[in-house]
């Protein structure tokens, strides 16, 4: 389950780095979206995949009897969720808000504040 | 003692959330934002008189403790940081008083202002990798509103390159996060600490430690990964550009300096020259691409990159008295570049344009602003009294105590190349003729200006001028300061205690 997971995050990788190469700005956005996604995953493979092990404590113990999945992973993907959906958010509009009062299609037309 | 490790996040986060409440009344907004910077930086400062008084302290956020909860920890590397960062929000506030337009000012910008303040001072204070991530996008989301603010063109432009490339660096931040807690189980940067100097997987550490050095390297821009800065800083109102260059590559710099002596300092002869190197071409690449401008704000940003070499240059050499030299430079660098672009702020309101071919004659026009530039661009290229010679002198002096003959030579000579490059805008902007028309800016002429906004751009320069000849003139208790805090970071136990208790 652990290496199908780590495939899927370095295709999601390769995809994204791909996309991010292009010239088109949706393109570019999408590779972003990719990355951040496969980055999210990423943490949760390197953390260790446990299935149907809830991190819950029995009543009267003071810790966990078994093994369970770790909880702080996915607290920390959620963060990392919230926060690419605001950026992403804020980079969508700013593209398309560029893209619209440039009327440029590529962004080899984005040059000129280039040295 | 804890709150006072709390305030210098909370107060710029009151002042943005009443400045938002107050989204219809400008003038409100201006005095909240003035007074909210002043709080800052008072309070930054208690807490940097606390920490030379009491040594590191640290705080657990909700009351979980280390290394399960948030901690947020003050040395006097961090100290030091959050006065600077408060220093500049502070003079860039009261610039920003006459020097921002009324647009910008109704639409939010000095809520996104305090929240960027926000974030900065979040970075310098985590103790937590993952929570530093977060302080870091709250940093960055501020830096990319107050960028495309206004919509221009060319502002748009920038911004695209800038949050691109910021964006790939958070995302390999965080790869490079994810895959530490994986291996470690942890994110408390002082647990961290002790489980990695404790040699577990040496060999993986120190591949990730080059992640986080490419995460933070297009973040301080280093060489190669410094493109979105040329391309982006002279795009924002100048105010934008002054706060963005005292501040933000320097937080990337904070960030390399504290991961590479507290977390990856396990192989020193490995990581630590690898940096050495790129601090070298940084300084290189970027005084040569400053001599190939002519455009003021383009060759400030350019010396920025070439500045930042010398700053990880101590961090690379990594012994006691280099990396004093480099929090040395970042005291004397903060202040000078903030002020250079804020100079060249007030050049254009009074001739109309960045372009050294249009600028001539200030001198004659503008006696103070050519003392304050004189200052600040002297002390930029390191000429005795100025506080730029005692920062260049003790790294110089601290790559000959390790025989580092080349990055000794490296560092003269890119110190002669900023001497030529502050020489040509002196010669082009300040003594050369006066140009025979001015092109009319669409910015209020100079001329209508009342007494007291003329103050309001003066005085934030002649306070950072005077530092500037403080820290030269006096240059003891700065050195002082520095080297305690050096100490500090290559003794990375007292922090940990500070952190874990003494477990």
């Amino acid at each position: 389950m652990e290496i199908l997971a780590a495939i899927v995050v370095g295709g999601l990788f390769g995809c994204g780095v791909y996309l991010l190469m292009s010239r088109s700005p949706v393109r570019l956005i999408i590779g972003l979206v990719l990355l951040s996604n496969a980055i999210n995953l990423l943490i949760f493979v390197a953390a260790g995949l446990v299935r149907g092990k809830a991190p819950l404590i029995p009543a009267g113990s003071l810790r966990a009897i078994e093994a369970t999945a770790d909880p702080l992973p996915q607290a920390l993907i959620l963060t990392a969720i919230v926060i690419s959906f605001g950026v992403l958010a804020f980079a969508l509009v700013l593209f398309s808000r560029t893209f619209k009062s440039t009327a440029a299609t590529s962004l080899d037309e984005m040059k000129t504040t280039d040295t | 003692m804890k709150l006072l490790l709390i305030l210098p996040i909370l107060i710029p986060l009151t002042t943005a959330a009443f400045c938002l409440l107050f989204w219809r009344y400008r003038t409100v907004q201006r005095l909240l934002g003035t007074l909210g910077s002043a709080a800052h930086l008072l309070v930054a400062l208690l807490l940097l008189w606390t920490v030379r008084q009491d040594g590191i302290f640290a705080t657990q956020v909700g009351n979980w403790p280390a290394p399960f909860g948030i901690t947020l920890v003050a040395d006097l590397f961090s100290a030091i940081m959050t006065v600077l960062g408060a220093l500049m929000g502070l003079t860039v506030v009261i610039y920003s008083l006459t020097s921002m337009d009324r647009d910008r000012e109704s639409s939010g910008y000095y809520a996104f202002f305090h929240f960027l303040l926000m974030g900065v001072s979040g970075v310098f204070l985590t103790g937590d990798l993952f929570n530093l991530y977060v302080w870091f996008e709250v940093m960055l989301m501020s830096s990319f509103v107050l960028l495309a603010l206004g919509g221009e063109r060319h502002q748009l432009e920038g911004a695209i390159k800038y949050v691109t490339l910021n964006l790939i660096s958070s995302a390999l931040f965080l790869t490079a996060l994810g895959i530490l807690y994986g291996m470690l189980g942890t994110l408390n940067m002082a647990d961290l600490s002790r489980q990695i100097s404790g040699g577990m997987h040496a060999g993986v550490v120190s591949t990730l430690s080059m992640l986080f050095l490419v995460a933070f390297g297009i973040k301080s821009a280093l060489f190669p990964l410094f493109f979105w800065l040329p391309a982006s800083y002279h795009t924002p109102p100048v105010a934008v550009s002054a706060i963005f260059a005292g501040l933000l590559t320097k937080v990337g710099v904070y960030t390399l300096i504290r991961v590479f002596s507290l977390l990856f300092a396990q192989d020193i002869a490995y990581t630590h020259s690898i940096i050495l190197v790129i601090a070298g071409l940084t300084m290189v690449t970027g005084v040569l691409g400053a001599m190939a401008q002519n455009e003021f704000r383009r060759i400030l940003s350019f010396h920025i990159i070439s500045q930042v070499g010398y700053m990880v240059l101590g961090l690379g050499l990594f012994t006691p008295l280099a990396l004093a030299g480099s929090i040395f430079y970042i005291m004397h660098h903060i202040i000078v570049k903030t002020n250079l672009f804020l100079v060249s702020g007030v050049a254009r309101r009074l001739q109309g344009s960045y372009q050294l071919a249009r600028l001539g004659g200030l001198y004659q026009t503008a006696p103070a602003l050519t003392a304050i530039f004189m200052i600040s661009a002297f002390s930029l290229a390191g000429i005795p009294p100025l506080s730029g010679f005692w920062a260049k002198l003790i790294l110089v002096k601290a790559s000959l105590d390790m025989t580092g003959y080349i990055i000794a030579a490296t560092a003269l000579g890119v110190g002669l190349l900023t001497l030529f490059s502050m020489a040509k805008i002196w010669a082009a902007a300040f003594w050369g003729d006066a140009p025979e028309t001015t092109v009319a800016g669409e910015e209020q002429p100079w001329e209508t200006f009342s007494l007291s906004e003329k103050i309001a751009l003066y005085l934030p320069m002649i306070l950072l001028g005077a530092l500037t000849l403080t820290i030269g003139l006096m240059s003891e208790p700065f050195f002082e300061l520095a080297t305690r805090a050096a100490e500090q970071l290559l003794n990375p136990a007292g922090y940990i205690d500070a952190v874990l208790g003494g477990k």
